[in-house]
């Protein structure tokens, strides 16, 4: 009992980054048609903003402190950073700390305006071409993202560490009754799927409560009509791409913790959200997050000793084997619309 | 002549007199001369060309002609490198059974993925074939390398090493791939002046086998079969409503494709006796889907322009460093110099690939039709100026097939 709850704990944080990127994915699917190859490429420019949010809260002066020195009897050189100047140094010291989950208000700004940037400058001439020209343009911009982080931040994983009251492991099982020690789960994955939630809670709540979120989906029903009725959908369905970014953003920010960012993280979640987003089933956002949670258990359940003795690699592969018995028998996926991309 | 045309003639001569005299044409700079780095004739790359010339061409016969967009095909690439590879290790160094063995290979196995990716179309499409190959690469990376069924030696790459069986190999046959005895490394080198070419045994075994496929993808582009694929790329509902069954012949065009694809893997294998699992990852399959929109999706010639455009161009640039622009702007007033060499940086060495991504977003956003489209511009351009304005453009663009 404990052992499976453990392990749907261990894939709730992967699959936590596959719903959110998927849900993004669907949400420019569902509002614009569009199959973004580039989304992945948001997912890591999320992530560098942590990265860089911490590399400029480190910047730091050199002061040469006269009271303390070294073995040679010279002053010493003491590095301050700018922040713990500023505001204190207990201060300073705490924001450096938790420069992760400061850099989400970095971020949100940031990524809105990334996703309107290029859903102006690239996406909207890309309409009416078929999907494979679609594919094609946001691959290659992915290419070009993704070789831009390289020239900044060059090939090496960046560690960005937690805050450190959100360091380390708790005792879960002891909460629920289980023995000591049975369920010990680092806190920074609980904090990332409470985050997720919380996402996913927000952008749904949107969409069902607020005018706006109404008019989109309107205008994902059916676009030409909300169009007759004198909205603007098109401005809409940008603002909704925008959207879009910043959550593949956030779900980049918040998992640098988990895997040291790299340039090329996009890239290998990228591929694994689509298969989620199919196995939902395409336009649909419930499905895409719903696969994503289940895949993401699934993808940790495979990587048992007891399942990969049975079946050598299961972990590996057992995504792609889901994505292909489904795509087969249920084309238009777990909860995808009857006629939606059915072909 | 061979069935064909007199432009398809004139088109498959014109390559066959280009490939054979590569190592002339892509040597055009004395061997010491400070342009000698612009210089693409030397064995190693020219074999490239072709080989990947061969995949774009097998790619194009499917995204060509049936609209498909396969984002798996690195995977029989793969496929045909390892069997070529094992056949090496069991057989001999010969690399006519290699070569058959991976064109084999890559052929059932792409059915295999073929029957039950092109149940679907479109997007999915893409997505099933992208699994696929994914989950080959997962599974020759990791899997397939355990101790007990070592097909694929994981990381380090399938390789023959001194104690495999090789059943077949003579005594005094080479210790490398070979053609009867012809090893494939084998250079004849030509110096002329201040001038050196590389003949290269293994260069025209693929030169060979790049003009007899492209003179099979002519005659497939002009076949009825070719016909009945690009009806299904403009419209395969239309051709199902006519109640005709698109399904064997758009699996037929995905093998053959993927028998392409083989050939290339196992080609590359003969020249270096070496297959490793990043063969057969998705980004590698971008690249051939790069080559081919580079040079011009459904043309002949385009899938092979665009691989030795790519190719060439990845050679040439990581090569370029600092240094190099330092020398060439030498001329420049010393701010000016360096100012230059900063904005040029980010584009060359390593970041090639910046350069490949940006090339390639602006052909799909100017020129869907590639390279071939944009030269066919040109030249219409030139021709509406000598006819003078008067003389209507037609306005129509024939592809140069």
């Amino acid at each position: 009992m404990d052992a499976i709850l453990l392990q749907i704990l261990n894939g709730l944080d992967k699959g936590s980054a596959y719903a959110l990127i998927a849900l993004g994915l669907t949400l420019i699917f569902g509002t614009l048609g569009v199959v973004n190859f580039a989304h992945g490429a948001l997912f890591m420019i999320g992530a560098f903003c942590a990265v860089t949010l911490q590399k400029l809260f480190s910047l730091s002066f050199q002061t040469i402190d006269e009271t303390q020195t070294d073995f040679l009897g010279n002053p010493l050189k003491v590095e301050t950073p700018y922040v713990e100047a500023w505001f204190g140094p207990e201060v300073g010291a705490s924001i450096i700390d938790w420069s992760v989950p400061l850099a989400i208000l970095f971020a949100i700004p940031i990524m809105l305006l990334v996703g309107y940037v290029m859903e102006r400058g690239l996406i909207k001439h890309f309409y009416k071409r078929p999907h494979a020209d679609q594919i094609l343009v946001t691959f290659g911009l992915a290419i070009v993202l993704q070789e831009v982080v390289k020239y900044f931040f060059g090939a090496n994983p960046i560690q960005t560490p937690p805050p450190e009251a959100l360091n380390g492991s708790i005792d879960l099982g002891t909460m629920i009754g289980f023995d000591p020690n049975a369920i010990i789960y680092p806190i920074w994955r609980l904090v990332y799927f409470g985050f997720a939630v919380a996402i996913i809670g927000a952008v749904f709540s949107f969409l069902q409560f607020t005018t706006f979120g109404m008019v989109v989906r309107a205008g994902m029903a059916d676009r030409e009509t909300v169009g007759l009725l004198g909205i603007n959908i098109d401005r809409r369905f940008t603002i909704m791409f925008g959207i879009a970014a910043a959550v593949a953003g956030l779900a980049g920010v918040m998992y640098g913790p988990l895997n040291p960012p790299n340039y090329h993280m996009g890239m290998d979640f990228l591929v694994l959200s689509f298969v989620v987003v199919v196995v939902g089933g395409m336009g649909s956002l419930p499905g895409a997050v719903l696969a994503g949670f289940l895949l993401g258990v699934l993808e940790s359940f495979a990587s048992t000793t007891w399942a990969t003795t049975t079946i050598p690699g299961i972990n590996q592969i057992i995504i792609y084997l889901v994505a292909i018995i489904v795509l087969l028998l249920r084309p238009r996926g777990l909860m995808g619309r009857k006629g939606v991309m059915e072909d | 002549m061979f069935g064909l045309n007199k432009k398809d003639t004139g088109l498959l001569i014109i390559v066959g007199i280009l490939t054979l005299l590569a190592p002339f044409i892509l040597n055009p700079f004395p061997a010491d001369s400070a342009m000698a780095q612009f210089n693409a004739g030397y064995p190693d790359l020219m074999q490239r060309f072709v080989i990947f010339g061969i995949f774009a061409i097998g790619f194009n016969i499917l995204f060509g002609l049936t609209g498909y967009l396969s984002f798996g095909h690195a995977a029989f690439l793969g496929v045909g490198s390892y069997s070529a590879v094992w056949m090496f290790k069991l057989l001999s160094y010969n690399v006519i059974p290699a070569i058959a063995l991976s064109v084999v290979i890559a052929g059932l196995f792409s059915l295999l993925i073929g029957y039950v990716s092109l149940r679907r179309s479109g997007i999915y499409f893409s997505i099933l074939t992208l699994a696929f190959a994914q989950m080959s690469f997962a599974l020759a990376y990791s899997v397939l390398s355990n101790p007990k069924f070592n097909l694929t030696n994981g990381e380090t790459g399938l390789q023959v090493y001194a104690d495999d069986p090789q059943i077949l190999q003579g005594a005094n046959a080479p210790d490398l791939p070979h053609l009867f005895g012809l090893p494939m490394r084998a250079t004849y080198t030509l110096d002329i002046g201040a001038w050196s070419f590389d003949f290269n045994a293994g260069y025209y075994l693929c030169a060979v086998v790049m003009m007899v496929v492209f003179y099979l993808a002519i005659r497939i582009f002009r076949s009825p079969f070719g016909m009945m694929l690009r009806a299904v790329k403009s419209n395969q509902q239309r051709m199902n409503y006519t109640g005709l069954n698109s399904k064997p012949y758009t699996l037929a065009a995905f093998v053959i494709s993927g028998m392409y694809a083989g050939l290339a893997g196992g080609l590359m294998a003969a020249m270096d006796p070496l297959a490793g699992a990043e063969r057969m990852q998705w980004t590698a399959s971008g690249e051939v889907v790069l080559m081919t929109i580079l040079g011009g999706t459904g043309t002949l010639i385009g899938p092979v322009l665009g691989a030795g455009f790519i190719k060439y161009f990845e050679n040439i640039f990581s090569k370029i460093n600092d240094n190099v622009l330092h020398s060439w702007f030498a001329i420049l007033p010393d701010g000016l110099e360096d100012a230059v060499v900063f904005i040029i940086h980010p584009f060359i060495g390593k970041g090639w690939h910046l350069t490949l991504g940006i090339l390639f977003m602006l052909v799909v956003i100017y020129l869907p039709g590639g390279l071939v489209e944009g030269g066919q511009r040109v030249s219409n351009w030139f021709k509406r100026r000598k006819s003078g304005a008067d003389d209507a453009p037609s306005g129509k663009t024939e592809p140069a097939e």
